[in-house]
């Protein structure tokens, strides 16, 4: 056959071969098929391992009792005990690594009216549970001030401060 | 001799034998297969169950899913978010979820968008109600079946995820998937997804929305694990689950959902 023929298929041999050689080196080596089978476990393994790598932030109501448990037992019999002190206080993680420390970092507490809103502004829904919490009307109770001027949100039934 | 009617009747018969496989004849044991599904040895498949008639509005389980799962805590994308409905006597259905209920519900005016309110008088609520919503990761979960190039996939406990370093941001997960769950991570700018947080599960904790939900209307459990109370809980009581119509089979079960909720 003559050359004028074959050149452009080497060509395309060439660039065949280039492109299967780019791909083994660029597609991971656990790429492939796993449990879930073609159409949805089609993936690279390793990939599970990096979602739980993540840092955990939230570390719950337990971890704050070991060193604050004046305040865990005190809102332990109120209402509020439902509440999770990282929910005003913000995820605990932040400051772990040096909340120890000397000159500790405190935590941003959330004080604003907003955060108290979120369940005591009235929304009195029939057939959800929102309608049965006390409630006060932000715009005539004491607006500008912050709720915990006067209420303590650990102890929310023992008065006014 | 061969007639044309023998050869067309023969003909005929052939060809009818020959196109009946074999498999034809096999009676399949409706006991033998569900022996078959029971054996495979998946000993954990992550379920959600919420409890609407619990859910208050209150928001917490947005803002620790945005701290938790870094993500930013402005942008107006989130992996969860609470919905309210509020149906009134004239039957109408007004819904709304501003900034995904991260700050929660602490106005009775419904947010139309665009800067417009509506405001409900009292007398005119029919029900009115929260509804919490996460991705369902699905059974056939349709998000998977669209990715071109193998980025986001099924776990094998059903919690499905996305690799950040293969996803080359097409879209078409977003767009494919019938609950709207899925948007594009404003840092990564690759498809993001509320995963159960997997880190957390992983590590025997709970997702950062259950622990966060002050009223437990948000639990996590192992469908597999008869044991397990939610597990009991969708066996035993009457759950829904959202547009069961798409065959996704959504594994997020709901107590107390109504019609209206889509």
């Amino acid at each position: 056959m003559k050359s004028h023929v074959l050149r452009p298929l080497f060509v395309v041999v060439g660039i065949v071969i280039l492109i299967l050689s780019a791909r083994l080196i660029l597609v991971p080596k656990d790429f492939g098929v796993y449990e879930r089978g073609y159409m949805y476990g089609w993936h690279r393994k390793s990939n599970e391992e990096d979602w739980k790598k993540i840092k955990v932030k939230y570390q719950g109501k337990d971890f704050c009792r070991d060193c604050h448990a004046d305040k865990y037992d005190s809102i332990n019999k109120t209402p509020h005990k439902i509440i999770q002190c990282e929910n005003c206080h913000g995820p605990a993680s932040d400051v772990t690594s040096d909340h120890y420390s000397e000159q500790r970092p405190k935590l941003a507490i959330d004080k604003s009216r907003a955060q108290c809103l979120r369940c005591h502004y009235p929304l009195p829904y029939p057939t959800s549970g929102r309608g049965d919490i006390k409630s006060i009307d932000p715009e005539k109770h004491n607006p500008d001030v912050e709720c915990s001027t006067c209420h303590n949100p650990h102890k929310p039934m023992e008065g006014l401060r | 001799m061969i007639t044309r009617r023998n050869f067309l009747k023969s003909t005929a018969a052939g060809i009818a034998g020959i196109a009946l496989p074999l498999a034809a004849f096999e009676i399949i044991d409706p006991q033998k297969l569900m022996a078959e599904e029971a054996k495979s040895d998946v000993k954990l498949r992550w379920v959600f169950l919420v409890d609407t008639y619990k859910c208050v509005g209150c928001g917490f389980c947005v803002k620790a899913c945005k701290n938790e799962n870094e993500v930013p805590y402005d942008a107006n994308v989130t992996r969860t978010w609470v919905e309210r409905y509020v149906i009134t006597k004239d039957g109408k259905v007004h819904a709304d979820t501003p900034k995904g209920a991260r700050d929660g519900f602490t106005t009775s005016k419904i947010d139309l968008g665009e800067g417009k309110f509506e405001d409900i008088k009292k007398e005119d609520i029919n029900k009115a109600f929260f509804v919490p919503k996460l991705c369902n990761q699905c059974e056939n979960p349709p998000c998977v079946q669209v990715c071109p190039v193998g980025a986001t996939y099924q776990a094998p406990d059903g919690v499905v995820l996305v690799d950040r370093t293969w996803c080359i941001g097409c879209g078409y997960c977003i767009m494919g998937c019938p609950y709207g769950v899925r948007f594009f991570h404003p840092v990564y700018h690759t498809a993001e997804k509320c995963n159960f947080c997997y880190h957390r599960i992983s590590k025997g904790l709970k997702s950062a929305c259950v622990d966060a939900c002050p009223f437990g209307a948000r639990r996590i459990g192992n469908i597999k694990d008869a044991n397990d109370p939610v597990t009991k809980i969708i066996m035993t009581e009457r759950v829904g689950v959202l547009k069961e119509e798409y065959g996704t089979k959504p594994q997020v079960f709901y107590i107390g959902l109504d019609r209206e909720v889509r």
